[in-house]
């Protein structure tokens, strides 16, 4: 009796055992895939340490730092007006748009304040270099949900932006044009008939990607559902600019908070969409090229005359204090704080750019996502490397 | 074959095999450099508003022999942890299953391969062949990104066999024969209630059929969208992405290659393949005349190709999955349903 109970438990054992052997056996060992530094998907040198189980991430860890080309301390070293010459270089695809807030944030030091046209001017450059930026985003997004043609339909059009920003300002990446009290120059001869012209331009080429790409049902069924960032969490990661917006959070720091720009006296409107998902964050952006196009129509024909730029000493010393400005910058919320001690140069600058933040949740975005989904978030949440390494 | 006679009459065996071989060669590499230049260098930089190459010869027509200089001049590079051989072997393995797809590809009464009574089933059989050197590819590279795009695409082409398969058998069906020059004739002596004038073209009576074999090639061919195996935003090129000149040329080779034979496939099938309505398909100019017809409708097939391609975003690999198993499969066996009760009625 004995005997047989014993031959049955050890069958059980063995069975328990060679159970236990399978299932080691089915049981994958997970594989960590290095996306980058060096990869098509990453704008540059984003590294993205995906742990996967098949193709399932179970984590995944963006690594910066690549490019960091440490702004924040050379700009210590430099005169006020040497700064945005480094500054224009962090979110490299709408550049003028990174030297506002810094320029705002010495002006207000100063106590020193643009003239009207000047005010109007940078306004107009500004909105145009969001469009320059959001255009490329437009084309990038088809590019990384694998539609090859929206990419340089997006090319084409932005290059008439970019001669816009050049005639104006001698600069198609880098204009370095934004002064302490005004601008460097006046606008040329014929410059608002030809703008004009590429704004319509542009909006036509936004009714071409609602049809290209939004309107295409494999680019829904890859965006739609797809990276869903509730509210509450991507106010809490810090998230600004587009990425917030598509979630249905109503913030806008041109509306709300505006300095030295003349947003104020525009007509037009914060575009917000309640999914939160990819889809969503393309979807906003979109209507903000838009929005920037007739904003700039509207700017061009209330361009008031008069100087471009105030009166300010020919060396420029701010005087002591600190100061924080923020923009709502191509990418999102994009902040100075710059403290001065009274000399030619600043104290400290340290720069809160929009990327850096709107990359920071990424971890909590891309957890059990597939391989494929990893690329479609990283693209709509649209960061420039540049942006986030600084 | 009885009618091989004129052209090829007096001939030895040797020397009509070494024509077929030559033939064979030409049929695949000129038709997918033709390809090359006009749809990837040409009509795809017309759709992005580009010019494509200008320089190399008129209209930048010499610009593939450029490409191809160049890609025989870079170093073979192996990984260091590749299985060498099967590294080595991949893209062979790859092109072999194009060569093996044009042998049943008839151009004119006389101007076939191979006159095989099981035509198209040994054209879908020798088709999964490159499954393996896809796969080989992957697994040999020792590279992540690789294994992942091979695995891709093994499911990928496994799965897109079956409704290719489904859709050939609603026109074999309505042909009563596997013998690829059996379904030209078919639609070649077909009539249209009772109009001869113009054949029967498959494609008027098999059109869901041509569909579901339209986009099933596509997802054969891995072209957008169904690219997933080679995903450039994602895993770099795939099961590519460790291959460096000679042998990426030959996986570049064997993906146009292949986009032609098969389009060449889809002509025999549905489109009439070589014959021309008013001319006795037993004439022997036909046998001059028929493979310049075939090449003017795989240049139409391909356009369509690179078309989709050039047009639309990629499915993930669920999405493709399910497209193919929910949806093609069961559009295919309907239709060879219908084509059975109707073969049967009329």
């Amino acid at each position: 009796m004995t005997a047989i109970s014993d031959r049955e438990q050890l069958a059980y054992l063995a069975a328990q055992a060679a159970d236990a052997r399978v299932n080691v056996e089915l049981e994958s060992e997970g594989m960590t895939l290095n996306i980058g530094p060096q990869h098509p998907a990453t704008h540059g040198t984003l590294r993205i340490v995906a742990k996967l189980d098949g193709e399932q991430v179970l984590s995944a860890d963006p690594v910066m730092g690549y490019m960091h080309r440490g702004y924040e301390k050379l700009a210590e070293v430099r005169t006020y007006p040497q700064v945005t010459t480094l500054i224009n270089r962090i979110d490299w695809v709408g550049s003028f748009a990174n030297e506002v807030p810094f320029i705002l944030a010495a002006e207000k030091l100063m106590d020193v304040e643009a003239p009207p046209r000047a005010q109007w001017i940078r306004t107009i450059l500004f909105e145009m270099s969001r469009i320059a930026n959001i255009t490329l985003f437009l084309g990038d997004m088809g590019l990384q949900v694998g539609a090859v043609t929206p990419a340089f339909f997006a090319f084409r059009d932005r290059e008439h932006v970019l001669n816009q920003i050049e005639a104006a300002t001698g600069g198609r990446f880098h204009p370095n044009f934004d002064r302490i009290g005004g601008l460097k120059d006046d606008l040329p001869a014929g410059w608002i008939t030809e703008t004009r012209r590429v704004m319509k331009k542009m909006r036509s080429f936004c009714d071409e990607m609602e049809q290209l790409v939004q309107g295409n049902e494999i680019f829904e069924a890859r965006t739609r559902g797809i990276g869903v960032i509730p509210a509450d969490v991507g106010l809490s990661y810090g998230l600004s600019g587009a990425n917030i917006r598509a979630s249905g959070v109503d913030w806008d720091v041109r509306r709300d908070n505006p300095c030295g720009m003349v947003h104020n006296e525009l007509d037009w409107k914060v575009w917000t969409h309640p999914d939160g998902d990819s889809f969503a964050r393309f979807w906003v952006r979109l209507q903000e090229v838009r929005e920037s196009t007739k904003m700039v129509d509207q700017m061009l024909d209330g361009l008031p005359s008069g100087p471009i730029m105030a009166k300010v000493p020919r060396i420029i010393k701010v005087p002591a204090g600190e100061a924080y400005v923020e923009t709502e910058n191509p990418l999102g919320v994009m902040g100075y704080y710059v403290v001065s001690k009274g000399d030619l140069t600043p104290f400290r600058v340290k720069i809160r750019s929009a990327s850096f933040n709107n990359i920071s949740i990424a971890p909590w975005l891309l957890k059990g996502v597939y391989v494929p989904d990893i690329v479609t978030i990283l693209g709509s949440l649209y960061f420039i490397l540049g942006d986030i390494d600084r | 074959m009885m009618s091989a006679s004129l052209l090829l009459a007096e001939l030895s065996y040797w020397q009509q095999t070494s024509i077929r071989v030559g033939a064979g060669l030409a049929a695949v590499l000129l038709v997918a450099g033709t390809l090359v230049y006009l749809h990837l260098f040409k009509l795809v930089s017309f759709m992005q508003s580009r010019l494509g190459p200008m320089e190399a010869g008129p209209f930048g027509s010499l610009q593939l022999l450029a490409e191809v200089g160049k890609f025989l001049q870079k170093e073979d590079i192996f990984p260091r942890k590749a299985d060498r051989f099967v590294f080595a072997a991949a893209p062979f393995v790859v092109l072999m299953s194009t060569f093996l797809l044009v042998v049943v590809v008839p151009g004119g009464p006389d101007a076939w391969f191979v006159d095989s009574e099981l035509g198209i089933y040994l054209a879908m059989a020798v088709s999964s062949v490159s499954v393996i050197g896809i796969l080989m590819a992957g697994w040999g590279s020792a590279s992540k990104y690789s294994l992942l795009g091979g695995l891709r695409a093994t499911g990928q082409l496994i799965a897109y066999e079956l409704p290719l398969i489904l859709a050939v058998l609603g026109v074999v069906i309505q042909a009563e024969t596997m013998n690829m020059q059996g379904i030209v004739m078919a639609q070649a002596e077909g009539e249209i209630f009772g109009f001869g004038g113009i054949g029967n073209p498959y494609l008027l009576t098999q059109f869901v059929a041509f569909g579901v074999f339209l986009i099933a090639m596509q997802a054969e061919l891995t072209q957008t969208p169904f690219d997933m195996p080679i995903a450039e935003s994602e895993l770099v090129t795939g099961y590519m992405t460790e291959y460096s000149g000679m042998r990426f040329l030959l996986f570049f080779i064997g993906e146009f290659a292949t986009a032609g034979v098969f389009s060449a496939i889809a002509a025999v099938l549905f489109l009439g393949g070589w014959y021309i309505p008013g001319i006795d398909p037993a004439d022997n100019l036909m046998n001059i005349l028929g493979p310049l017809v075939m090449v003017g409708k795989i240049v139409v097939l391909t356009f369509l190709i690179f078309w989709f391609r050039f047009t639309f975003p990629r499915f993930r690999e669920d999405q493709l999955q399910r497209l193919a198993w929910k949806f093609l499969i069961p559009i295919a066996l309907t239709n060879i349903v219908v084509t059975g009760i109707l073969k049967v009625a009329f």
